[in-house]
């Protein structure tokens, strides 16, 4: 939900209204329920949600990386470069995610080709989309390694994923990512996988990535903590919908939506006082079989009331770049 | 560990786990990695101990060993006043009901073709004489503790959601009036909203019928939570064991105040300078010389690569096994731990 159009030109990527469908055996499972968001340059967009909420399907499904069938993309456009990326032939798209849009997953293990060199799967972006030379690839993959803070960069090109540690292959993949000069990084769960002191040493170096190359960031993932340290705006997905947008100090000190409130008690902290007990959000996570007929968080919302379980909420804006999907935030309240 | 009091429910003296390694045509033993290296600890009746660490750092194993799902290599395990260590099989089948275990992942521990009851039932079947009627009371009353509904009793695994399995898993580990519990990252592959309601009701269980924990987790912020005491493991040693508040607070090993400080907070206004342990943790088949934390120890002194540093008490209850607090070494580097993590804080 950009407001405005007088910030549509300041913006990299432009998603509006998107719906993804998984049709299965069991019956249609509605992952992704009109997603609305926009990237702007420089900026990192963190997006956080539990397993099922979304996030993921989101990113593969504007990136043309969902297999159809079974997923299916029933309405939304994604605008990039002046092109819907989803309209955009199969081709052409395979040069936006080589070049354009770089992607890092969860398990660098299982991303990496494990019968290819580190070097051969650096120069492999680099020939197809930018059409450099062997040697000269060779060079830039190098720089690459170097970029991404592997010792020993030249003697390196020749090892094998698995001669790499967690961190390091996360660091190979993040190279990869960069090849082409991308000017969009989506990056999911990235640090999942990694322990914390090499989680540590992973965001350190997307810091200073981020500083060096001043590409634009999605970051998804369920930590918090993550996200607090890293993100300039946050999206909260619930449900395969966006729940919650703001500024990342907004969305800490003043949370809007009652799933982002609740989220945000129920986690222990490491510093500061220590709960006796920690806050429960009753239930569970709803079922996505058909499209949302109401707010997908109501049967575990503590303040729910007659409107929730009748409509779904869209989301109201409550400040520059701050909205949530609450019925509360209308402007006459409902009598609760 | 404060002398006087009643012995302790567990006590666990010099443990190690080496797994051997084969290698060439005649699989010929060439080395063995060592999981868990010479680690003590005492965990009183009533007590949640947490033992936390990273990956391959050997806490799994450590959890494993106490009891005695695997066969240490040397070492005393007593739990409840019996050397579990050195049990023949008959005994320590008898033993058994006193401890269990909670597992991980509920997906991969919890038989698929077995009903709820008749995983649940299990212990019970093999391990007492009850009939039929008292063992299904018996279930139902678990699944009443562990807030799972009675009527679900004939469906499968597959049915439930991971939160929903989790406390399968902790109701069949109730079900023979255990003292003990091993919980081994049992909230790991679960979602936020979901941890905290398991952990809460391991806190209600522990409360309702005076369960003692070992809790095994990577997650420092719940183990500050759930835990009384915390051990911290680093490539198969304890290096530093204290009460909860002493090990949050004023961490003493720099390995510990590393580990803490790479937790991210979930809070933007803590966007402070972390200490980053450069490199990665060595490999347990080979060690290094020393300390073992001293190729990645931001404060190592030469010391450190040459003698491998005993475990003392440096304030009441709190042990840590680092050079830098020697009464014969320079005073100079323990204030300056104090200072950097004032810094981090």
């Amino acid at each position: 939900m950009a407001d405005g159009a007088a910030s549509r030109s300041d913006v990299i990527l432009d998603v509006s209204g998107l719906k993804t469908v998984f049709r299965t055996r069991g019956g249609e499972v509605h992952a992704v329920n009109d997603v609305s968001f926009d990237l702007r340059p420089g900026e990192l967009l963190g997006v956080v949600g539990e397993s099922g909420s979304g996030k993921s399907v989101t990113m593969m499904s504007l990136l043309g990386l969902l297999p159809q069938p079974p997923a299916e993309i029933r309405a939304g456009t994604v605008m990039f470069g002046g092109q819907d990326l989803l309209k955009t032939p199969d081709r052409d798209l395979r040069h936006i995610r080589g070049a354009r849009i770089g992607f890092v997953f969860q398990d660098p293990m299982t991303s990496l080709n494990p019968v290819f060199t580190v070097g051969y799967q650096l120069r492999e972006p680099l020939r197809k989309h930018m059409g450099l030379s062997n040697k000269a690839a060779q060079d830039r993959a190098f720089e690459l390694l170097e970029l991404v803070g592997i010792p020993d960069a030249r003697r390196r090109l020749s090892d094998y994923p698995h001669q790499f540690s967690g961190g390091m292959r996360q660091r190979v993949m993040i190279a990869i990512a960069l090849a082409c000069d991308p000017q969009i990084l989506i990056a999911d769960e990235p640090t999942t996988a990694l322990d914390v002191t090499i989680q540590a040493q992973i965001l350190d170096l997307m810091a200073e990535l981020r500083e060096r190359l001043k590409m634009a960031v999605i970051w998804i993932t369920h930590d918090l903590g993550v996200i607090a340290g890293i993100a300039d705006r946050v999206l909260v997905m619930y449900g395969g919908q966006v729940v919650e947008q703001a500024p990342v100090h907004e969305l800490f000190t003043a949370p809007k939506h009652p799933y982002t409130q609740a989220l945000l008690t129920t986690i222990p902290h490491i510093r500061g006082a220590r709960a006796d007990k920690l806050t429960v959000i009753e239930g569970q996570p709803p079922i996505l079989s058909a499209a949302p007929a109401a707010c997908s968080f109501a049967a575990r919302c503590p303040v729910a009331f007659g409107r929730c379980k009748q409509e779904n909420p869209p989301r109201f804006p409550v400040a520059p770049d701050h909205d949530a999907a609450c019925f509360l935030l209308t402007e006459e309240p409902a009598h609760a | 560990m404060p002398d006087g009091s009643p012995p302790p429910l567990v006590s666990v003296q010099n443990l190690k786990m080496h797994f051997p390694i084969h290698a060439g045509l005649i699989r010929r033993r060439v080395g063995e990695v060592k999981a868990v290296d010479g680690v003590s600890f005492d965990i009183a009746e009533g007590e949640t101990l947490g033992l936390v660490g990273e990956s391959g750092c050997g806490k799994s194993t450590c959890g494993r060993a106490i009891l005695r799902l695997y066969d240490p290599t040397e070492g005393e395990i007593r739990i409840d006043g019996t050397d579990i260590a050195s049990l023949n099989h008959k005994d320590l089948r008898a033993k058994r009901p006193v401890m269990q275990m909670v597992f991980q992942d509920p997906q991969a521990s919890l038989n698929p073709r077995m009903t709820v009851e008749a995983i649940i039932a299990e212990p019970l079947d093999e391990h007492t004489s009850m009939t039929t009627a008292e063992k299904r009371e018996k279930v139902r009353e678990l699944m009443d503790a562990v807030g799972l509904n009675r009527a679900f009793a004939g469906r499968y695994p597959h049915a439930f959601s991971g939160g929903q399995r989790q406390r399968i898993g902790i109701a069949r580990a109730l079900a023979l009036n255990p003292k003990f519990i091993v919980c081994d990252e049992p909230i790991a592959a679960l979602d936020v909203s979901i941890q905290a309601q398991v952990v809460n009701l391991l806190e209600d269980l522990q409360r309702q019928f005076g369960l003692t924990y070992l809790f095994i987790s990577h997650d420092l912020s719940m183990v500050r939570h759930i835990a009384t005491r915390v051990a911290v493991m680093y490539l198969g040693k304890i290096v530093e064991i204290a009460p909860r508040e002493a090990l949050y607070e004023a961490p003493k090993h720099p390995y510990t105040q590393a580990l803490l400080s790479a937790v991210p907070e979930p809070d933007p206004a803590f966007r402070t300078a972390r200490t980053i342990l450069q490199g990665d943790v060595p490999s347990p088949a080979n060690p290094p010389q020393g300390c073992n934390f001293c190729t990645r120890c931001p404060q190592v002194i030469d010391i450190c690569h040459k003698t491998e540093p005993a475990m003392r008490e440096l304030a009441p209850g709190q042990f840590a096994a680092c050079h830098l607090y020697n009464e014969t070494s320079d005073h100079a580097e323990a204030p300056e731990a104090q200072q950097e993590q004032l810094e981090v804080q």
